[in-house]
């Protein structure tokens, strides 16, 4: 489980966060939706550490973030896996080298070991075999996706963040990655947090959704009750896509 | 004030790259590819750029030392002078830092806008030292062997030119470049060299490191990293000239 406590963050005097308080639930695929610039990528960065937040606590289970010294949030960051928006595959090595990189950096297993588990991730992810020795850049976007996942879960982690893990994607290979996502959280019981603002993923798998606007927490709820939310904000930003609006009707 | 923040940053940025590994071995790995990279892949511009410079001053010397009163020797002398003091280190430290340097400010800047750099923090890898230490160690490892190569090749290219050309025999070529030798010359390179190599390795990487923007702002930074190197590189120069030679 990860939790936020009134988390503040500036930049250049303009606050982007403005005191969020939150839960991400283990198990459970926790969403963060909102407009561009409402302070959702911002937000994700901050848990992570990526940004130093101004005021505030971000708790890992029972671990303050803040409090900890470079070495611990070192240790701590090898229970984490991320998938960017572009992969942030390393273009210099093959997809399985990507895939095996945390291992070689973390582990003592032996090479039969880490192949094995190299193997077991891309598999996990759908890649072909045929696939492993391409490079990053000879693969497709879609592909490119599943091996930053699968380099993400390489290390068995605890907590997964994912941001825009389907954009730039055709709606059916959204789809493949939003369930490929879900269904990890739920294998390996991470904490999982997405950064998104594809509708998509919101109905298909908002098990637990925060809806943030100008850097405040607007509403949270789950896929369930998104359609149904009477919060004039979220409703604008949901039922602009007119697909939506009928959905709302038709219910 | 920008001035001071760069310097400063460029410090910060140094502390963490000599910071401790987190696996020795991976850091090794790739050091031997930043040599084969860096270093390897710059030998045969190294030997081409030193083989016309050695011929074209061998050509010139001879051309101002025209005079019947000036011993022959001294165009084999002047040439090998001039490699040995002056274009073997510094001039081919600036030539370096244009091919070596945009590579490493490009690399490293690229990596930062495509979030690599970011994923490596996030995994808790010291994004600055694994990326950066293992091309200074590699380039400060190689500039003393392109040095000497380059000597080599410069002074071949003379020993080419100048009988072909007809500006001087081949024996008289051999016995100027031999002549009045100091070997000390050599030495104070080699230490230029090792100075020019860590300006040439970490001065892009800072550019590189610190990128912020796109496609167009990494090209920018290469273009500065390689003009504030070769700045750098001729104040290091007139420095340790005036410190170790006079």
């Amino acid at each position: 489980m990860i939790e936020v406590k009134k988390i503040h963050k500036s930049f250049d005097g303009s606050e982007v966060l403005k005191g969020i308080t939150t839960r991400f639930e283990k198990g459970k695929t926790n969403l963060i939706i909102g407009r561009s610039g409402s302070g959702k990528t911002v937000l994700l960065k901050s848990i992570l550490g990526l940004y130093e937040i101004d005021n505030g606590e971000i708790w890992y289970d029972d671990r303050n973030f803040c409090n900890l010294k470079e070495k611990d949030r070192k240790k701590l960051r090898q229970e984490i896996g991320m998938v960017f928006q572009g992969g942030a595959l390393f273009d210099s090595i093959s997809v399985e080298e990507n895939v095996r990189f945390p291992l070689d950096m973390f582990t003592s297993m032996t090479n039969v070991e880490k192949q094995k588990r190299v193997d077991f991730c891309l598999d996990h992810v759908n890649i072909e075999k045929k696939a492993f020795k391409l490079n990053p850049s000879e693969i497709s976007g879609g592909m490119q996706k599943r091996v930053a996942i699968a380099r993400a879960i390489s290390l068995n982690p605890k907590y997964l963040f994912c941001d825009e893990p389907n954009s730039g994607l055709d709606p059916e290979t959204a789809t493949v990655i939003d369930k490929l996502i879900q269904s990890l959280t739920r294998e390996f019981q991470m904490t999982t947090i997405i950064n998104t603002h594809d509708m998509n993923s919101v109905i298909e798998i908002g098990e637990s959704i925060l809806f943030i606007s100008k850097g405040e927490k607007e509403w949270i709820g789950s896929k369930d009750e998104v359609l149904d939310s009477k919060n004039k904000k979220l409703n604008d930003f949901i039922f602009a896509n007119k697909l939506y609006a009928q959905m709302r009707e038709e219910k | 004030m920008n001035l001071f923040f760069n310097v400063g940053r460029y410090f910060f940025m140094l502390k963490r790259v000599f910071a401790k590994p987190e696996k020795h071995k991976m850091y090794i790995k790739q050091l031997f590819h930043e040599i084969d990279n860096l270093g390897v892949n710059s030998v045969g511009l190294v030997i081409i750029i030193s083989i016309f410079i050695g011929g074209i001053m061998t050509i010139q010397f001879a051309y101002s030392m025209a005079n019947p009163l000036y011993p022959t020797e001294l165009i084999g002398l002047g040439t090998r002078d001039t490699l040995l003091l002056e274009f073997s280190s510094t001039i081919l430290a600036l030539i370096m830092a244009g091919k070596i340097g945009s590579n490493i400010t490009s690399e490293i800047g690229t990596m930062r806008v495509t979030e690599q750099i970011d994923s490596l923090e996030i995994m808790g890898i010291n994004s600055a030292s694994y990326l950066i230490l293992p091309k200074i160690i590699a380039v400060v490892f190689v500039f003393p062997f392109l040095y000497i190569l380059s000597v080599f090749f410069g002074l071949l290219g003379g020993l080419l030119t100048g009988p072909m050309v007809g500006v001087i025999t081949m024996h008289e070529y051999i016995e100027g470049i031999q002549w009045l030798f100091v070997p000390y010359y050599a030495t104070f390179s080699i230490i230029k060299m090792f100075f020019f190599g860590f300006l040439v390795a970490s001065v892009p990487a800072y550019f590189g490191y610190y990128v912020q923007g796109g496609a167009l702002q990494v090209g920018k930074a290469s273009t500065k990293a390689v003009v504030n190197t070769n700045i750098l590189i001729l104040l290091f120069d007139l420095i340790l000239t005036r410190l170790l030679l006079t």
